[in-house]
């Protein structure tokens, strides 16, 4: 469980957070969503006692970072994959760490082989490529086996291979009864990840919802219509509530289901040539969302 | 001594520490041996005179210590650090504690080392060490390089860049401690409290008219480091990571 309450930092004049209550419950994947800029990674650094708040504070399974005796088995973050010393070795990297929170040896053995890094392990970590620097930094964040997972963009530069296999870890986390937080600024990615949403613009809480509740609220459904007899059928639609857009060839129908659209056409003898509903694009909803809170914010 | 152990692997899984240590070793053994060579005046070196060069030694091991943070903030390492432990304090004194045991050991590996190549190329009984003095000078040279190391460490994590912190450790002793010599009226009562005049005190056995023994200039050189240290720990708690 992570609680933030009432999280605000500025750098200078800039706010980057801006009065930020969120909680993250265990048992399921919390997507982290905004636009880049929006202050994920500072909220990030903020939970893990990285940045210091200017007013609010954050409680991972109900204690201030700087109460935890041994960190790393309570909370594994990983913000940054390029953040291990070039030149020490993957497992000299996890070595370190493990001492850190009193964890066996062979524990970082255990978690390269998780990751997959074992054969890479006598590898100094700046030879690694981006995606296998992601595997070691998560190794880094699985190292202690902590209740609450921080992940700031994990898949950034995985191949589709890898991206899956996050996907599925996330998901085997949290089916195991863990904290699970994990950002990102698409929300096409997190729609496939995701339960439930976080989202904030500028600094700002936007929604926490389910993701299936934000993307159906936020997703216009229409349907496109082809005929010959444009104009008879598009008075015959708003006569019946619906907006109609125009598209080259074709319209837009707001308001009305594909079958309601049928019904209307038959009954004002209109021929259609197509009728496709669909769903409006996820990353068009979301920029709306995101847009309204800059509007809002520059209000 | 989970810390220092933590400090411990991460000093030694990368060859930088090692080869200033090897560094540090060489160049002040080395040319204590080259000097002594080259001195064929007769009398044999004293063991004071076979001590001048720890400057050599004390400069590398400071670099090395300053090195060990200012990479840290580098590469993102330190914030990877405050993950695992969740005072900062505790871990950087842990570091400093790690950088002091080292680097002491390295001056006085340097300072036994340099008496014996002298001993052993000059073959001469004025190398025997006969005092008090003299036993301070050698056996407590790990303290001022431990000291140093301490002072280092609290620079670096102070500035948190490689190059100024280097150029610092450099340019302080070397060059500003001589040269504020230069100011009228106050510039020698000024030279005589600088940290690393106050230093080389304790790391000779000359008697150079300043106002405090050797012991006294240790203590000073310690204060100023502990000064340095306190705040740093005060700096790296309060800013963002």
């Amino acid at each position: 469980m992570i609680e933030a309450v009432g999280l605000t930092k500025r750098y200078g004049r800039t706010v980057a957070v801006d009065d930020l209550t969120f909680t993250v419950r265990p048992g399921v994947v919390t997507g982290f969503l905004g636009p880049n800029g929006a202050g994920k990674s500072t909220t990030m650094r903020m939970v893990l006692g990285l940045d210091r708040p200017d007013t609010g504070f954050v409680l991972i399974e109900g204690k201030r970072f700087g109460e935890l005796r041994r960190p790393l088995r309570v909370v594994g973050g990983l913000l940054d994959a390029k953040w291990v010393h070039p030149h020490r070795t993957a497992r000299n990297h996890l070595r370190w760490l493990a001492r850190a929170a009193d964890l066996p040896r062979t524990r970082v053995d255990e978690v390269l082989d998780l990751v997959g890094l074992a054969k890479a392990a006598r590898s100094p970590a700046g030879d690694f490529s981006l995606g296998m620097s992601q595997r070691l930094g998560i190794a880094g964040a699985l190292l202690g086996d902590p209740r609450v997972l921080l992940f700031d963009e994990p898949v950034n530069g995985l191949d589709p291979q890898g991206i899956a296999w996050v996907r599925k870890l996330m998901r085997t986390m949290a089916d195991n009864g863990r904290t699970v937080l994990v950002s990102s600024h698409l929300l096409a990615e997190m729609a496939q990840t995701a339960d439930e949403l976080i989202v904030i613009g500028r600094g700002r809480l936007i929604a926490q919802c389910p993701t299936a509740q934000f993307i159906s609220e936020a997703t216009e459904s229409s349907v496109r219509v082809r005929t010959a007899q444009v104009e008879r059928l598009q008075t015959a639609l708003v006569h019946k509530g619906a907006t109609v857009r125009h598209e080259p060839g074709a319209l837009v129908v707001v308001g009305l289901d594909a079958a309601e659209i049928g019904e209307v056409a038959a009954a004002h003898g209109v021929v259609l040539h197509e009728l496709s509903p669909r769903r409006g694009s996820l990353e068009e909803a979301y920029l709306r969302h995101t847009e309204d809170a800059v509007a809002h914010h520059a209000g | 001594m989970t810390l220092l152990a933590v400090e411990r692997i991460k000093l030694f899984s990368t060859r930088a520490p090692v080869w200033c240590i090897a560094t540090a070793l060489v160049l002040t053994i080395g040319v204590t041996a080259g000097l002594t060579m080259l001195d064929h005046a007769g009398e044999g070196p004293t063991p004071s005179s076979t001590q001048t060069m720890y400057i050599l030694g004390l400069t590398v091991i400071m670099v090395m210590a300053t090195l060990s943070v200012t990479t840290e903030y580098r590469f993102g390492t330190m914030r990877a650090t405050f993950q695992a432990v969740s005072s900062r304090s505790r871990a950087l004194l842990a570091k400093a504690t790690v950088l002091a045991i080292v680097a002491g050991l390295v001056g006085e590996v340097s300072s036994f080392g340099s008496w014996g190549v002298a001993k052993l190329i000059a073959h001469s009984p004025d190398t025997d060490i006969h005092t008090a003095a003299e036993w301070r000078q050698i056996a407590g040279m790990g303290l001022v390089y431990a000291i140093a190391a301490v002072l280092a460490v609290a620079v670096g994590a102070l500035l948190r860049q490689s190059a100024a912190a280097v150029a610092i450790l450099l340019v302080f002793p070397l060059l500003v401690e001589q040269l504020v010599e230069i100011i009228p009226r106050v510039g020698d009562r000024l030279h005589d409290w600088m940290p690393f005049v106050a230093a080389s005190q304790f790391a000779s056995t000359a008697d150079r008219g300043l106002p405090y023994g050797p012991w006294g200039g240790l203590a000073y050189f310690a204060a100023i480091a502990a000064a340095l240290l306190v705040a740093a720990l005060a700096v790296v708690e309060k800013r963002d990571a």
